[in-house]
């Protein structure tokens, strides 16, 4: 799919009326397709090759790539650094920022960074605490949190000024997301909750892993009766499980993983149960794309990145578009390199 | 309990001449030491400075480990315990639960609080709030 406008794939577009950002990830959702996002494992070294690899199993598959923040607060090459690498050569980052980091006035600094480096979308998040990860003994920041940190992105972005008042020159332009959990407490708090996300700025949410889909037509539900579903372009997480054993682990140590009973029992009775886990999660990416207000898929594949392609074709959702990526359009790209 | 405060507090905001007299500096010690000590006993206070224990269904924010203002993290476990501190009952889980039971809580938890302003760690919610109602901004 190559918009009209859009003389060289991979470069800014132009920002239409009601966009915030250049980016093709809004143009995808505002354009009502069924949107494809993932997350990349952000590499544990200092070489730009593993991020390229990293990107490219993806390649035609997705329309923005997740670019994690110390996720479970284990330390790897930065989302600010994945995105730089990403954009460089045209791919559509979803640049995360963490609250457990860094403080207001570095997260601002990012912000203006990112968007100067092509970053068209930000994904405004708490963050895991501390001792989740491999550096337990670490000062949690927590300066801001999800809410005010969409809020401040939000300021910067539509009153072209920081936090203290003092004017920006050039605002960045995003489209700003954040997350939500459906699958757990306070449950009949949850859908509230987005509404204060969306009240605060997000324009897009991606969830929590979804493997009970009794709990999202039920948040859905609440979702609609709150009036939110044509304010916030809603993501669903989803993912292949490898065994029954890894599920049972994943729900008992993950905080926030809901994983039913009959889910592990699934995986538990079958023959190959990585093949299983990867059917279960395009029969429920196939489910999820019946929900009223479900704008798309967000495939976390942990470990598993490679399988992501074959669950997004298998699934059938994208309907025959191939989301752009560095080298498809080999025209396109002799343009760029003649301009 | 929230009746109760809101009470106290228009009480306070009455004796605004009184405390004006006496100088709201020389106030602020005592003050805060009194209020350490009541809401310290009554709702865990952390002395944050900035208190909305009124939007949070009286349950403390700042007792959550992310010091979470706008609502709970997505990492609360199924038996509504904390992330972080597997044995702590979830702030959020508590503040709705609390909000459900007081006249236009659940209202109250849905303003969205601005960014915490380290600066008041540590002072006197209670004569901030005073100064603030008479528009004495401190």
């Amino acid at each position: 799919m190559i918009f009209e406008d859009e003389p060289v794939p991979g470069y800014p577009l132009p920002i239409r009326a009601g966009h915030t950002s250049p980016g093709r990830f809004e143009r995808v959702l505002r354009a009502g397709h069924f949107a494809v996002t993932t997350e990349l494992d952000p590499p544990d070294s200092a070489d730009p090759e593993d991020v390229s690899r990293r990107a490219h199993v993806f390649d035609g598959y997705v329309d923005a790539i997740n670019a994690t923040d110390g996720s479970g607060a284990n330390c790897h090459m930065s989302s600010m650094a994945v995105c730089a690498l990403l954009t460089r050569v045209g791919y559509a980052p979803v640049m995360q920022i963490s609250c457990r980091d860094k403080n207001r006035i570095a997260i601002q600094g990012d912000i203006l960074g990112a968007a100067a480096m092509g970053v068209c979308n930000v994904l405004c998040l708490t963050g895991d605490g501390v001792q989740a990860g491999d550096h337990p003994q670490a000062l949690p920041v927590f300066d801001l949190d999800s809410l005010t940190l969409l809020e401040t992105a939000r300021t910067l972005r539509d009153e072209h000024r920081f936090l203290s008042g003092r004017k920006i020159t050039y605002a960045p332009r995003i489209l700003l997301g954040a997350a939500e959990n459906p699958f757990t407490q306070p449950i009949e708090w949850r859908a509230q909750r987005l509404a204060k996300k969306v009240a605060a700025g997000a324009q897009f949410i991606q969830t929590q892993w979804c493997y009970d889909l009794p709990m999202l037509r039920t948040f859905m539900g609440h979702v609609e009766e709150l009036g939110l579903l044509d304010k916030v372009f809603i993501l669903v997480g989803v993912g292949p499980l490898r065994s029954a054993k890894s599920a049972e682990w994943i729900r008992t140590h993950v905080p926030g993983v809901h994983i039913p009973d009959e889910v592990i029992k699934r995986l538990a009775g079958a023959a190959d149960p990585a093949a299983e886990g990867r059917r279960l999660c395009i029969d429920l990416i196939q489910e999820i794309r019946t929900v009223k207000g479900v704008r798309g898929v967000h495939v976390m594949a942990y470990r598993q990145e490679h399988t992501v392609a074959e669950i997004i074709e298998r699934s059938g959702v994208l309907d025959g578009r191939v989301p752009w990526y560095p080298g498809r359009d080999p025209q396109s790209n002799t343009n760029r390199m003649a301009s | 309990m929230n009746a109760f405060y809101r009470g106290f507090e228009a009480a306070l905001v009455a004796l605004h001449p009184l405390w004006k007299l006496i100088g709201y500096e020389r106030l602020e010690r005592p003050v805060e030491t009194i209020e350490r000590g009541v809401k310290g006993l009554l709702f865990d206070c952390r002395m944050c400075g900035q208190c909305i224990l009124s939007s949070t269904g009286m349950s403390c924010p700042m007792n959550c480990p992310k010091n979470l203002r706008n609502g709970p993290c997505g990492g609360v476990r199924d038996n509504g315990h904390c992330e972080v501190h597997p044995e702590m009952k979830c702030v959020w889980v508590q503040a709705v639960a609390g909000a459900t039971r007081i006249p236009g809580g659940m209202q109250a938890l849905q303003g969205v609080q601005v960014a915490v302003d380290r600066r008041l760690q540590g002072k006197s919610s209670w004569l901030r709030v005073v100064r603030q109602r008479v528009g004495e901004a401190p």
